[in-house]
């Protein structure tokens, strides 16, 4: 193979700046993808997904820039470094696709998802319940006598670890946003 | 506003047929004479036509069809020119704005139905952005990777007037501007890897031919200049000459020994717009094991879908061609001539198994035989090939002789029976005092036989070269191989007689079933001034070789005399 060094910015062209392909081991990939805000484009980023066999574990859309017509979808999907290679070409070469960033190869980069959790339950385990969002700095944004409403923001993780927390102490229903994601620096 | 804006475009003709929802365009049409509009007899084949026309000219072919049953019809032809990267824009009619999501008369979503098949498609509801679309849909159908882009157009955004906005303006705004220039970094070193390999072949494939005459002028001056080997998929033939001098023929399942014992053993693999499709490399893991390997490709997500590059560029053909001869002619023009040699010998010695040989019959007609000899009577002339989906297809690519690019249009990632007719047609309305032969099989040739009306219709001489096995040959090859010789629903039972039909067009009908009349029948084929239904009754039982089984290496090919039972086992089995 050739020198696999991984550049930074625009992957659009990834053939240049390949990692080794011939590991199996799955990666997870957060990409960003900017494209055109006009209708279709999501059904032809995700049928692109689901006719080629490829994952996702989540996904987010909105528009992002309302003069300059563009929306970010944020994908974050998992394969070997190949498909993962393939899935970036792929998605490049649809036609509304402006860019596609690899969050994860293009150096740091904070992943955010917001959760709402609705936890039902009386005495200690309300109590219990409540001083866990309050470590996890979770805002109670609705409640009644015997549930609350919680808010949280943070990296998917966080997310996961609160929900699994939260499960014996009467988690009855979650709605999760999916992960959006920004390099760090500039 | 559609008319103009195809008058734009500088379109010629548009193959289609009408229905309710696209009656406004079509009483544009009705009302001009600058734009031919060619009525076809099923959808299906105005874009086969469409396709026919685009891949002989290098201008892309237009459709334009009814809602409904109108645009589904479409489907499989837009597959098709999505898989062989050919330009097409088809104008599909939709039911009013106000009647969409109702479950109207003649009502599809028809974006919804096609977005897998298109490079593009848009549904357009607003009357401005009409011209816009049309424009930017010939911009995506020819730029970049070709392909078939779809507009659906409600027909009140058809009654309704709007603003017009020329091509220009709407190109110059296209944010869709792919790369051409293939990276300098990567170029010098394929220029360096051509310096010094020892066993290097070119691998061309339909790119070239869709980068233009350019291309495969560069390709030719490459090529000649380095006295390097070339072979070609099935969608590139006619890039390099097949009188060339380093010719080896076409690769692949079907492909010659020569040039899959090339590609088995070269050190230097040079892809020139290919895509190292599975009926190319075989199994994968023993494709080419000891080959460093440049891969040329405008589209990026080519480049290690399949096998791995050594030197990857991304780019235009032509462009990337231009700076390749350029730096290396700077450079010395620099060979390893006596390694060459060498491999040339080499290559000689595979030669002289001649692969195509066979086995040539008094009493009937082999196909090869019938191939060859329409191949000995139209050499030379102005002659368009296209061809149908089968082992008549394979045999057509091995013994027919390509001299420039465009000449040959063939379904080859689809593999689509019923191309050929309707190909046939759209090649012939572009050029019509050509030689236009369609070389079938009876029993793909019938699934658009209705489009023969059109040819007549239009006064279009096709001929219609039907190697007639009375079977699904290429079907009945693999049960043969495969299934231990349980012809399954592999036959073309109840044919109806062709020349009978041929009359029934209006069309002249011949039938031949003797080797020693072909000659003259084939010569009264092309004597005659209009189309042709040539019925040839060939060997029922012909096998076509050689061949790789699925699941093996280029290396174990099969020739026409091993015994061939058995040869496609274990995993294998499980491929197409
Ligand atoms: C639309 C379509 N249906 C089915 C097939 C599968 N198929 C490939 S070749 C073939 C047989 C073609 O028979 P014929 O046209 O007579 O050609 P021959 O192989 O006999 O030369 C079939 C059924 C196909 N390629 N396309
Ligand atoms: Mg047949």
């Amino acid at each position: 193979m050739n020198a696999l060094h991984i550049k930074k910015g625009s992957t659009k062209h990834s053939a240049y700046n390949l990692r080794p392909t011939f590991s199996d081991v799955e990666e997870k990939h957060t990409l960003a993808v900017l494209v055109e805000n006009e209708p279709g484009v999501l059904a032809r980023v995700i049928g692109l997904f689901s006719g080629r066999g490829y994952n996702i574990e989540s996904l987010t859309v909105a528009e992002v820039d309302h003069k300059g017509h563009l929306s970010r979808i944020n994908i974050v999907t998992t394969g070997t470094p190949q498909v993962i290679e393939q899935i970036k070409a792929q998605l490049g070469r649809l036609v509304p696709v402006r860019d596609v960033h690899d969050l994860t190869v293009e150096g740091a980069a904070v992943e955010r998802e917001l959760a709402l959790f609705r936890v039902q339950g009386e005495g200690e385990k309300r109590v219990e319940a409540l001083r866990l969002a309050d470590i996890f700095r979770a805002k109670v944004v609705d409640s009644t006598l015997d549930s609350f409403v919680f808010e949280l923001t943070g990296s998917p993780e966080k997310v996961d670890a609160f929900a699994d927390l939260m499960r014996p102490l009467g988690l009855c229903e979650t709605a999760r946003t999916g992960v959006a994601a920004l390099s760090r620096g500039t | 506003m559609v008319v103009q804006a195809l008058k734009d475009q500088g379109v010629e003709v548009v193959f289609g047929y009408p229905g309710g929802a696209a009656l406004p365009i079509y009483d544009e049409i009705f009302q001009q004479n600058e734009i031919q509009h060619v009525l076809v007899r099923h959808e299906q084949g105005a874009i086969h036509a469409a396709e026919g026309y685009a891949r002989s000219t290098g201008k892309p072919g237009v459709v334009l069809v009814t809602s409904g049953p109108g645009a589904t019809n479409t489907v499989t032809g837009l597959t098709d020119a999505l898989l062989d990267s050919i330009p097409v824009v088809v104008l599909t009619a939709q039911v009013p704005t106000f009647l969409i999501g109702s479950d109207a008369f003649q009502e599809a979503d028809t974006v919804g139905i096609t977005r897998p098949c298109t490079k593009m498609n848009w549904l357009v509801k607003d009357t401005d952005m009409l011209p816009k679309r049309l424009h930017e849909a010939f911009h995506v159908a020819t730029t970049g990777r070709p392909g078939p882009v779809l507009i659906d157009i409600p027909k009140d955004v058809q009654f309704a007037t709007g603003t017009y906005t020329p091509p220009a303006k709407v190109v110059e705004a296209s944010h869709y501007k792919p790369r051409v220039k293939g990276d300098p970094d990567a170029i010098q070193e394929l220029v360096e890897a051509i310096e010094t390999a020892e066993k290097p072949i070119f691998y061309t494939g339909g790119g070239v031919i869709n980068s233009g005459s350019a291309a495969s002028q560069l390709l030719r001056e490459l090529t000649d200049a380095t006295g390097f080997p070339l072979t070609s998929t099935l969608m590139g033939l006619g890039a390099y000459p097949a009188s060339g001098k380093s010719w080896l023929g076409m690769l692949g399942m079907h492909g010659l020994y020569e040039a899959n014992m090339a590609m088995h053993g070269c050190d230097l693999m040079i892809n020139i717009g290919a895509r190292f499709d599975d009926r190319i490399t075989g199994r994968i893991d023993a494709f080419s094991p000891n080959s460093k390997k440049a891969h040329i490709d405008i589209d990026p997500s080519s480049i290690n879908k399949v096998i791995p590059a050594d030197i990857p560029i991304v780019g235009d053909v032509a462009h990337v061609l231009e700076d390749v001869l350029r730096i290396w002619k700077a450079r010395g023009r620099k060979t390893n001539r006596e390694a060459l040699a060498k491999w040339w010998k080499k290559i000689e010695g595979w030669k002289a198994v001649n692969c195509l040989k066979f086995k040539n019959s008094e009493k009937t007609i082999k196909p090869q035989y019938a191939v060859q000899r329409l191949e000995a009577l139209t050499k030379g002339m102005d002659r368009y090939i296209t061809t149908e989906v089968g082992q008549h297809q394979m045999w057509a690519a091995q013994f027919l002789g390509f001299e420039d690019p465009n000449r040959w249009m063939t379904s080859g990632g689809l593999g689509t029976m019923g191309y050929g007719v309707p190909a046939s047609i759209g090649v012939q309305m572009a050029h019509p005092d050509a030689l236009v032969i369609n070389v079938a099989g009876e029993a793909s040739w019938l699934m658009n036989m209705q489009e023969m009306g059109t040819a007549i219709q239009y006064r279009l001489p096709v001929k219609q070269f039907i190697l007639n096995n009375e079977r699904l040959g290429m079907v009945r090859q693999w049960q043969d191989l495969l299934h231990g010789g349980r012809y399954s629903h592999s036959w073309s039972d109840a044919l109806p007689d062709f020349v009978k039909l041929a009359d029934a067009f209006g069309a002249k009908g011949i039938r031949c079933d003797n080797p020693d009349d072909l000659d003259e029948a084939i010569k009264e084929m092309l004597a005659y001034d209009g189309p042709v239904i040539f019925d040839c009754l060939v060997e029922k039982h012909e096998n076509c070789f050689p061949m790789i089984p699925s699941g093996e290496p280029h290396n174990k090919m099969l020739l026409g005399d091993d015994k061939a039972e058995d040869a496609i086992q274990g995993a294998g089995a499980a491929l197409v």
